[in-house]
């Protein structure tokens, strides 16, 4: 009898273990097949653009003999299901093939160019939701009220005005006119000389520099396109925030603690906030995946030399290896945000665990 | 109640974040340093630094201003070339040899002596690589088994250029003063080369040291390359081991900008000091401010529509000159290319030897549709045609469908992306084609060559010259523009080219619009700076810094 005691737990180790290995299978599988997709789709449009990708290689003056020896020697001329395997073998070992636009290999470019969208997209988000939190915090709470009708203006003009202009307008007002901040670019050129990047982050590079006039400097560089992105994922967190909180305070819950007397502080900020975190983690990691796949006006317009201009270029050179280097990296950084979200509701809602 | 004391939190937290974003904020009007000049330039199609490789526009001014040629395009008179590493030239009776006296005591920017075994084996390199801009030099009969002797040091200090036929001295001279004919430090280059298998394609066993000059340096010009990002920042420092007039900066700083728009506030605001892709409203506000100001100079390149003559209708002598009366020059020279480009109706940029400066076109619908009715077309035709997404040449399609349609002719405009309209014209699959041709080199063989001769019009022909992509199949003028490269005789070479350029405008299916003209915005206190006809000419060593 005592066997049967002994024999339960064991039995359900052994049942928790075999659900987490079938959870990571399934996972497994499931960005496998994510990826392959991924990588087929991008690889044929790729090729059936009607675009010759020589032209991109050696440029319209070259003579007739070198165009075809490049075609010889790019393997453009084999059939396409043969080039798709020679890319995955490729890839499966690492090699996505060099860059015919900067003749770097592919992944060495996107090392240079992803932290310079990413240090922008992240102080954007954070930008983002510690104010897009609490407005729409604000919105909901005076739901109706004259802050409502603002917080909801500046989400629709955060929407719908073209982020494009609104740069040039920002550049024109804050650094043309005012002087508050630099211009366009990562940092200033007389720091060329004294600055070395560490980790491509340049704000965390200054700190482990100890260099206080470069990060004054890094910083005034990009507080305008951050604001600016902030303001567009402010916009809609806002927005999200807002609908999430008016759900939470219309539930009993919220009737009974006001019964039970807690102060509304409390309620809004620990009660009502705590349980609309979850899907507003979503809602954030979303946003910042939007963000790294790195804004292409943004980017344009403040001459920042991030992943967005990176793909936009090679895209409109027809460098195909760049693409799908970069589409790669995008199709990671939006799996694993998703993942990232995942476990961050298992951490905020404890119905989510496995058991 | 509670609702209240929160406002107050959120009044504080946003008061912080304005405070901090002022705290941060830098000082109002930036400043380049003194001994710096800040560009901003579409730097983005720079994919190479070697000058064997290279044949774009942007790497072409910084190869200019950091190697030295045996011979330079001399900028007070463009169909002539000074002295550059060479002191003096002489040519054979028979014109096929060149002797070349190098000036003595010259040193690389690392240090090394400039000899003549250097320019030989630069020479050597660039043929035995075989990259795109190679044809410039093997176009005088240089191939990989033969350019040991045909390029050759005789001592260190004379250099011996033997060509396959007695071509004009201007056009060997012209073609030496391209890119692709950069001296090179063969010591420092050799330290840098890599392996390579060879294979049937490239028989050599290492690869000149191309995989390192991508990035890498080693000239002996006024200003050395000292870094290179791709499509963010390229760097010029001085060299102080030039032998010419040293330059006044000691870098030149060229930053990646695109957006016309930017580089203006930039400019305005202090942190560059010349603006270079300007569009018209840009430049014309630019103009207006009093601390700054603006220069421009005719580059090399024009703008054109051609007809495809596998087109049955634009094949017909009479449609090709009906069109020709058929674009508003005036207007579009007044509005669409204002300060950035002049009306050009040849084919050969202004400047170069034997351009002929004839505008005979106007716009003239009547004398368009009494041509049109004579090749028995009355009524006029359906055409399309291609027309890459940009700016001028957008502006100007429309303009042209607009116009052919006061004759009747119904033009459809298919919009693409550049590299996709260049593929299908390429193909020769096009009605009409909306294009631009920058010339390969400074000498008028390069556009002639292009514009009037097709030595094969099949579709397999293998010199795909502009003529060809149109099917413009011409033996009597391909033969006139070969014997132009022969005649020895300057002036009479200069006719030659008159002449084919009127033959071009009597007969080609060419519809050139404009020639282009580069424009650069400048703050008031940057001082000698000139922009000169091609990209290669544009020096920025003589320029100050008040």
């Amino acid at each position: 009898m005592s066997t049967a005691d002994t024999q339960t737990p064991a039995r359900r180790a052994n049942k928790r273990a075999s659900a987490i290995l079938k959870a990571i299978a399934s996972f497994v599988v499931i960005v496998g097949t994510t990826y392959l997709g991924l990588l087929a789709v991008t690889f044929f449009i790729g090729r059936v653009v009607p675009i010759d990708p020589v032209l991109a290689i050696v440029g319209d003056r070259a003579p007739a003999h070198v165009v075809e020896r490049t075609r010889e020697e790019m393997g453009f001329n084999l059939p396409y299901y043969h080039q798709f395997y020679l890319y995955v073998k490729g890839v499966l070992s690492g090699d996505f093939g060099t860059s015919v636009l900067t003749t770097n290999p592919v992944m060495a470019d996107i090392r240079r160019v992803f932290p310079a969208t990413m240090e922008l997209a992240t102080v954007g988000t954070i930008i983002g939701a510690a104010l897009g939190i609490p407005l729409g915090v604000l919105a909901a709470v005076k739901r109706g009220s004259l802050a409502d009708q603002i917080v909801r203006i500046i989400g629709l003009i955060g929407y719908s005005v073209p982020i494009f202009w609104l740069g040039l307008l920002a550049l024109l007002v804050f650094y043309a006119r005012l002087g508050w901040t630099a211009g366009p670019g990562r940092i200033d050129v007389v720091f060329e000389y004294t600055f070395t990047p560490i980790t491509g982050f340049f704000l965390l590079d200054a700190v482990l520099n100890r260099d206080r006039a470069a990060f004054k400097d890094i910083f005034a560089h990009i507080i305008l396109p951050a604001s600016l992105l902030g303001y567009f994922s402010l916009a809609y967190i806002s927005r999200m925030t807002r609908s999430f909180m008016l759900n939470e305070l219309s539930q009993e819950y919220i009737v009974a603690a006001r019964a039970k007397g807690l102060s509304e502080t409390r309620i809004i900020w620990g009660h009502a906030l705590r349980n609309a975190a979850v899907p507003l983690v979503t809602v954030i990691a979303l946003s910042y995946a939007g963000l790294l796949e790195g804004s292409v006006l943004t980017e344009t317009v403040f001459a920042w030399p991030g992943l967005g201009l990176y793909i936009t270029n090679s895209l409109q050179n027809a460098d195909m290896n760049a693409v799908l280097g970069g589409t790669i990296v995008i199709g990671s950084v939006f799996i694993a945000l998703n993942l990232l979200s995942d476990l961050l509701y298992r951490l905020l809602d404890p119905r989510t665990r496995i058991r | 109640m509670m609702i209240g004391k929160m406002n107050g939190h959120f009044r504080l937290m946003l008061a912080g974040a304005a405070l901090s974003a002022m705290v941060f904020a830098a000082p109002a009007l930036a400043a380049t340093p003194a001994d710096t000049l800040v560009q901003a330039w579409a730097i983005d199609d720079t994919i190479t630094l070697d000058p064997a490789e290279s044949f774009e526009l942007s790497p072409a001014e910084f190869l200019g201003n950091a190697y030295d040629m045996l011979v330079r395009l001399d900028i007070s008179d463009t169909t002539k070339v000074r002295p550059g590493v060479a002191e003096s030239w002489t040519v054979s009776d028979d014109g096929l040899t060149y002797t070349f006296k190098l000036k003595p005591g010259l040193k690389f920017a690392s240090g090394n002596p400039i000899t003549a075994k250097d320019v030989a084996w630069s020479f050597e390199r660039v043929v035995k690589l075989d990259k795109s801009p190679a044809f410039i030099l093997t176009q005088f009969g240089l191939t990989k088994d033969n350019v040991t002797e045909k390029a050759k040091a005789v001592d260190d200090g004379t250099f011996v250029f033997t060509v396959d036929k007695s071509y004009a001295p201007s056009f060997v001279l012209n073609c030496l003063t391209a890119t692709v004919g950069a001296v090179m430090d063969s010591k420092l280059v050799l330290e840098h080369v890599a392996p390579v298998t060879p294979t049937d394609e490239y028989k050599f066993d290492n690869d000149f040291g191309n995989g390192w000059l991508k990035t890498g340096y080693a000239g002996s010009g006024p200003f050395k390359i000292r870094d290179w990002r791709a499509n963010e920042i390229l760097v010029l420092e001085r060299n102080d081991n030039y032998y010419g007039d040293k330059p006044a900066l000691a870098r030149v700083i060229y930053r990646h900008v695109k957006e016309s728009a930017t580089q203006r506030l930039m400019l305005e605001a202090g942190d560059i000091d010349v603006a270079r892709n300007l569009e018209p409203g840009d430049l014309e506000a630019i103009s207006k401010k009093a601390d700054l100001t603006t220069t421009s100079a005719p580059k090399g390149t024009v703008y054109y529509i051609s007809l495809n003559q596998k087109n049955e209708n634009l094949a017909k002598p009479e449609v090709r000159q009906a069109l020709k009366y058929l674009v508003d020059y005036d207007a579009i020279g007044s509005t669409l290319i204002k300060g950035i480009g002049e009306i050009r109706q040849t084919y050969q940029a202004k400047g170069v030897l034997g351009a002929l400066d004839s505008n005979p076109f106007t716009f003239d619908v009547a004398k368009a549709k009494e041509l049109l009715e004579k090749a028995g077309l009355k009524d006029g035709f359906t055409v399309t045609m291609d027309v890459r997404n940009t700016q001028p040449v957008t502006g100007i399609a429309e303009s042209f469908q607009q116009t052919v349609g006061q004759a009747g002719i119904k033009l459809e405009i298919i919009p693409g992306d550049g590299k996709q309209t260049l593929t299908k014209y390429r193909a020769r699959n096009h009605d009409m084609y909306i294009g631009q041709w920058g010339m390969d080199y400074w000498d008028p063989n390069s556009n002639a060559e292009t514009f009037t001769s097709n030595p094969n019009n099949a579709d397999d022909g293998t010199v795909k010259t502009l003529a060809w992509r149109n099917a413009w199949d011409v033996p009597e003028l391909t033969e006139k523009t070969k014997a132009a490269l022969l005649e020895r005789d300057n002036d009479k070479r200069a006719t030659m080219y008159k002449e084919l350029q009127q033959a071009a405008l009597d007969t080609s299916p060419f519809l050139l619009i404009f020639q282009q003209t580069e424009v650069a915005g400048l703050r008031g206190n940057v001082k000698n700076y000139k922009l000169g006809p091609n990209f290669d000419s544009n020096f920025v060593a003589p320029v100050t810094k008040e």
